[in-house]
């Protein structure tokens, strides 16, 4: 059994605006690109042209469906990778001490050097966030790019994670959580960003900022209406409409 | 716990080199990094002006394509029955020799014969100078089946379309609305677009039968039943009238709202507009109460009001506008129920707009119009519409864009701030562009550029007994402005010998034998069928693909091209270039790195043929190949004097836009990362059709070679002139069968009609089907790719709530599909974000076993299927016997999503395989 930091010293991790995120898996697979060539193991891939091909992704996109009692359904997409959790229960659970969380940063790696494969940590896991790598028989997770975020041979503004760097839409930020001042802690109190899943005690790191209610629900036709306000009634009335309003016009 | 320590800084690879993306259509700028040769990541270009450093799911996953086990691997002869791919590697020399002895003897006996068409365009400048120059008629790009509606409509109306030469003023706008749209065309700035968007809180509707994607994320969304795009801009444009919501002024300075339309049903000019002696429009002068010239610097255009000139009752475009489009068939009430969308809501869209129009955004920089009127300010409404394929890919297609841009103009959101802003070399009206040329001399090249923009019935090409003169019948009568040809008919016409027997079909990057084809297993069965003699039926086919894709066992010689990261490419202003609204730009392809098969560029192979063929433009004085390659070309190349396929880095480099060839200029252009632009000035970035200081810029950088300011055409002048004709004025007259339907869809001012496939007996296909595109995936190009294929790997049919209540249907069950063409069986799954009479799937999944280095047992292959299959080249026949094409009457645009089907659950097949199946196709002898 392996132990958490008493404290970190930041919270470093992505905030993730699910009113933007159009569900374009840029982020699954510019993380897959990135860490397929970076830290530890690469992701592998099962039966790549096959019947069943199956890999390592250290970050997925699901899309679920809604349906309001008095809205049209509306569609979710949500991207989901490691929420490097304060009280990570992968890290707890782990009989070698691979699964670990920084001091320095909150960020939930494995030491793949000291990981056995025994796949617990993933069965504590309650988001479901790790996955074994089926080649070389190592836990795999989001490092949220512990390679990238302090890599001096890159430009300053390329270290940030894979995925934030590609997201289209803008919709991830990377950010220290700990500090109520940065952008990300800005954007979830501004935007009532959620933890996933409180009731399971982990408190992660990770924020999800929800869609914003949909304007289906409530269209505001009363308020609308006044624009509409006619200004003649048939094609006669309406050339006359013009020739009052051309005459007032500057020529 | 002691952590471990961590190398935090290691080397990301040992070099980077930047070039541009071919994941889709999009052409962002990435970042190949490469260690001890080998590619190992790929980001996006953070300077690029397309992508601006993101990228999407296509672009991180292009690393897989140099890899794929479906590149071809070497040039191949057919040595089985054709279909059956079986083939054997042969060398270069033999391949080119061979091509050459079947297209020799054909140019100097009848160019006609050779039907060279495109699927992978982009180098179409390149492609068509190409086939100029061989002297054949028949040659497009694959423009015809998938959004020509959109360009067309875009260029006859405002002189520029969405996505490659316009834009949504992203920094603008405060309403956005987005019809249908396939992702690829412009995938990430779309997506970049409605981040700026959500950021500072502007409001997306999304208007699509689907709600996926950039659906699911706007704020509302409108459900509508497909086909009706049209008729709900129409009500739209009918409430807005209503409310006068339409910017006057806007209106009588820069379109042709003020225009004078002959009213006189006895006038040979009957419907046309009042011009001068130099053919230049008049408009009633409200001050001088007396007809001027539209562009005279004191001229104050008067849009109300009818006068007599001459004998005759002329009345402004915009009274003919005002009448149609005011009367009460337009009103929300009389369109809701065939739109799918309440009354309610329709006022509601209509109310959202007019609160925006009330809003204008001012921008404090002063401008100078074409009449010479100083400007303090420059003024607009930030209402930003978006569409593509959705409402392009139906038969009434060309009049619903038409519609669309309609709308924006009566606005004033084109060219204004936060409306709609053109992307240079735009704007650019019909009448700057080329007409087609179809005149065929033996020996020689064809007598000007194929495709273009006819202004009336003399620039049909057609023969001189009136019969079509290309292979699939574009400028004809059956689709008079199809300006980007109609692949779609190429094999159905050419086995059919209508309008003429063709020897060889050239086709690059086209899969016609599988998801590009309607009608895919007649397809089939065209291109394998033979004559009395035993012979083909179509002779020879030439193909160029760099993957096994379907179509390549349907070929007598391949040559196999390279992927994308091992070739040479302009994205240039000639051609479908990458500018942004504030920029002109181009870009290269360059090999970073070098193929480890033996295949070639497909542009280079191209030169090195027309330098065997000795083709005009292709050889030096001395009879030697003028281009050593596509480089070579793309550098040395001039098309006018002085500029050439790229615009940056001319003459000894310091010259842009025009100069002298520059032999280091490529050099220069992956110093640059690739690209190259050039920033429009600021008194130029709006109002750039009439704007004095754009104009300017465009002849200085070489876009233009003159200033063409002009008028937006919401009366549709060349639509009218057809439209005479169909009413039997003038010399040049349609057939008989065909004046009913030219008369309605040649209307000049946009109106709706049911698409062609609502025709059909709607009880027996109560069910529009459509397909959309996975931002993940793109169709033929890379779909065997091993990441993108753990996304979309699969494609089952999504059903409407009601749809799946009734048929009882449970999650893994089948269903039949049944269209008035044919029948496929397939897996479903229930989706209740979907307009309640759309079923859907994703395009171009399904593959045929065998092809794209994929198992047998790939779901693809297995469970993977195409509604190709229900949609027929050929509408079904009329009272009279005759078969149209399955396209828009004015374009030929293939209307592949008036599709109709009724859907009935079905036991599992026996095999758990989507029907119908065929053989697997042998792998092409040289796959890597």
């Amino acid at each position: 059994m392996t132990a958490l930091p008493d404290r970190v010293e930041k919270k470093l991790g992505l905030v993730i605006d699910l009113d933007t995120c159009v569900g374009c898996h840029a982020c699954v697979v510019a993380c897959k690109g990135w860490n397929d060539q970076g830290y530890g193991a690469p992701l592998s891939d099962q039966d790549p042209y096959g019947a069943a091909p199956s890999g390592t992704f250290l970050n997925r996109v699901h899309s679920y469906e809604i349906t309001p009692p008095d809205a049209p359904a509306q569609i979710v997409h949500f991207p989901k990778s490691c929420l490097h959790c304060d009280d990570a229960p992968c890290v707890t659970v782990c009989p070698t001490g691979a699964s670990y969380k920084r001091r320095e940063d909150g960020i939930v790696l494995v030491n793949e050097s000291a990981c056995i494969g025994c796949g617990l940590c993933a069965w504590a896991c309650p988001y479901g966030a790790r996955e074994m790598d089926a080649d070389a028989g190592v836990m795999k997770k989001c490092t949220l790019c512990v390679d990238r975020i302090y890599n001096e041979t890159l430009p300053e503004e390329d270290r940030q994670p894979a995925c934030v760097r590609t997201c289209p839409a803008g919709a991830r930020h990377f950010g220290d959580l700990s500090d109520p001042g940065s952008e990300v802690s800005q954007l979830v109190a501004a935007r009532g960003g959620l933890d996933l899943m409180p009731e399971m005690g982990t408190k992660p790191v990770n924020a999800y900022l929800p869609p914003r209610p949909k304007a289906d629900a409530a269209p505001e036709f009363d308020v609308l209406a006044p624009f509409l306000e006619p200004v003649a009634e048939d094609a006669g009335g309406f050339l006359g409409w013009l020739d009052r309003t051309l005459s007032k016009m500057p020529g | 716990m002691v952590q471990p320590t961590l190398d935090l800084s290691p080397a990301v690879s040992d070099e980077v080199r930047k070039t541009t993306c071919y994941m889709c259509a999009c052409r962002c700028g990435i970042n190949v990094h490469l260690k001890s040769g080998r590619v190992t990541y790929i980001e996006g270009n953070r300077d690029h002006p397309v992508n601006r450093g993101v990228l999407c799911a296509k672009g991180s996953a292009g690393i897989r394509q140099v890899f794929a086990p479906s590149r071809l691997r070497a040039p191949l002869k057919r040595v089985g029955p054709r279909g059956s791919g079986a083939f054997v590697e042969i060398s270069w020399e033999e391949a080119l020799e061979t091509a050459v002895s079947w297209l020799a003897p054909l140019r100097e006996s009848a160019p006609e014969k050779l039907a060279f068409f495109t699927g992978r365009d982009q180098s179409q400048s390149f492609t068509s100078y190409w086939a100029q120059a061989y002297g054949t008629p028949n040659y497009a790009a694959h423009g015809g089946f998938c959004s020509v509606n959109m360009a067309a409509a875009g260029i006859y109306t405002l002189g520029g379309a969405f996505w490659e030469f316009g834009q949504p003023d992203w920094e603008h706008t405060k309403l956005f609305l987005l019809f249908g749209v396939a992702e690829d065309h412009d995938s990430n700035p779309i997506k970049i677009g409605l981040g700026q968007l959500k950021a500072r809180g502007a409001k997306v509707i999304g208007i699509n039968p689907i709600r996926t994607g950039y659906n699911a994320v706007a704020d509302e969304w409108v459900g509508i039943t497909p086909g009706t795009d049209g008729l709900l801009i129409l009500s739209l444009i009918h409430l807005l009238l209503k409310a006068g919501k339409v910017d006057l002024d806007y209106l009588a300075q820069f379109t042709n709202a003020p225009c004078l339309v002959n009213m006189d049903p006895e006038s040979p000019d009957y419907g046309l507009i009042l011009t001068d002696d130099e053919g230049r429009a008049l408009v009633w002068d409200r001050v001088e109460q007396r007809p001027r010239c539209y562009d005279k610097p004191d001229v104050t255009p008067d849009l109300a009001g009818a006068w007599e000139v001459d004998g005759i009752t002329h009345r402004p475009v915009f009274h003919l506008i005002a009448e149609r489009y005011l009367d009460p068939r337009y009103a929300p009430e009389a369109v809701a129920d065939t739109v799918g969308v309440s009354a309610a809501r329709i006022r509601a869209l209509a109310g959202q707009i007019a609160r925006a129009f009330d809003a204008p955004v001012e921008i404090d920089q002063p401008w100078t119009d074409f009449r010479g009127r100083r400007h303090p300010k420059m003024t607009g409404r930030p209402i930003a519409f978006h569409a593509m394929r959705g409402i392009s890919a139906h038969s009434n297609g060309f009049q619903t864009a038409r519609a669309l841009h309609l709308l924006q103009a009566l606005l004033g959101a084109v060219e204004t701030p936060g409306g709609f802003r053109f992307k240079p070399p735009y704007p650019k009206p019909a009448r700057a562009h080329p007409r087609p040329h179809c005149k065929v001399t033996p020996g020689q090249p064809l007598n000007g550029p194929h495709l273009g923009y006819p202004q009336g019935p003399a620039d049909l090409c057609l023969k001189d007994d009136g019969t079509p003169a290309r292979i699939d019948k574009a400028f004809s009568w059956e689709n008079p402005l199809s300006a980007h040809g109609l692949m779609h008919m190429v094999i159905a016409n050419a086995h059919a010998g209508d309008p003429y027997r063709i020897d060889t079909l050239f086709l690059y990057m086209a899969n016609m034998a599988w998801n590009s084809s309607m009608n895919t297993a007649q397809t089939m069965a065209m291109l394998t069928d033979r004559d009395a003699n035993g012979e083909y039926v179509i002779p020879r086919i030439i193909y160029s693909d760099a993957y096994a894709s379907e179509m390549v066992a349907y070929a007598d010689l391949i040559l196999p091209d390279t992927t994308y990261l091992e070739r040479h490419d302009c994205i240039s202003l000639l051609d479908r270039p990458i500018c942004e609204a504030d920029a002109a730009a181009d870009a290269i392809r360059w090999p970073v790195v070098e193929p480890d098969r033996d295949v070639r560029g497909f542009q280079s192979v191209l030169l090195d043929l027309g330098a065997r063929l000795g083709l005009p433009g292709f050889v030096a004085e001395d009879g030697s190949a003028k281009y050593a390659d596509y480089a070579d070309y793309m550098v040395r190349h001039e098309r006018r004097p002085g500029v050439g396929p790229l615009a940056g880095w001319r003459g000894d480099g310091a010259d842009h836009g025009r100069g002298a060839p520059n032999p280091d200029q490529i050099a220069k252009y992956i110093e640059n990362g690739g690209f190259w632009t050039a920033h429009v000035p600021d008194e130029a970035r709006y109002m750039k059709p009439w704007n004095a200081a754009y104009q300017a810029w465009a002849v200085k950088i070489g876009l233009v070679d003159v200033e063409m300011p002009y008028l937006l055409d919401l009366y549709c002048e060349p639509l009218r002139r057809f439209q005479a004709a169909a009413e039997g004025r003038g010399p040049i007259q349609p057939p008989e069968a065909l004046r009913d339907r030219l008369r309605r869809a040649m209307d000049p001012l946009p109106d709706w009609t049911p698409p062609f496939g609502e025709e059909v007996d709607a009880e027996a296909y109560p069910l529009h089907a459509l397909t959309q595109r996975p931002m993940a995936m793109y169709h033929s190009w890379g779909s065997q790719n091993a990441w993108l294929r753990q996304i979309h790997g699969v494609n089952p049919l999504y059903v409407p709530t009601d749809v799946w209540a009734r048929e009882g249907f449970a999650e893994g069950d089948w269903a039949r599909v049944t269209s008035p063409h044919g029948q496929i069986t397939v897996p479903v799954a229930h989706m209740a974000a979907l307009n309640p009479r759309t079923v859907w799937t994703w395009n171009a999944i399904g593959k045929r076993k065998g092809t794209w280095g994929l198992d047998e047992g790939a779901p693809e292959a297995t469970k993977g299927f195409l509604l190709n299959h229900l949609i027929s080249e050929l509408l079904p026949p009329k009272g009279d016997g005759m078969r149209w094409s399955n396209s828009d009457p004015v374009t030929g645009q293939a209307a592949w999503f008036d599709l109709r089907v009724r859907v009935e659950k079905c036991a599992a097949p026996g095999r758990g395989e989507a029907a119908p199946g065929f053989p697997a196709l042998a792998r092409p002898g040289g796959t890597a």
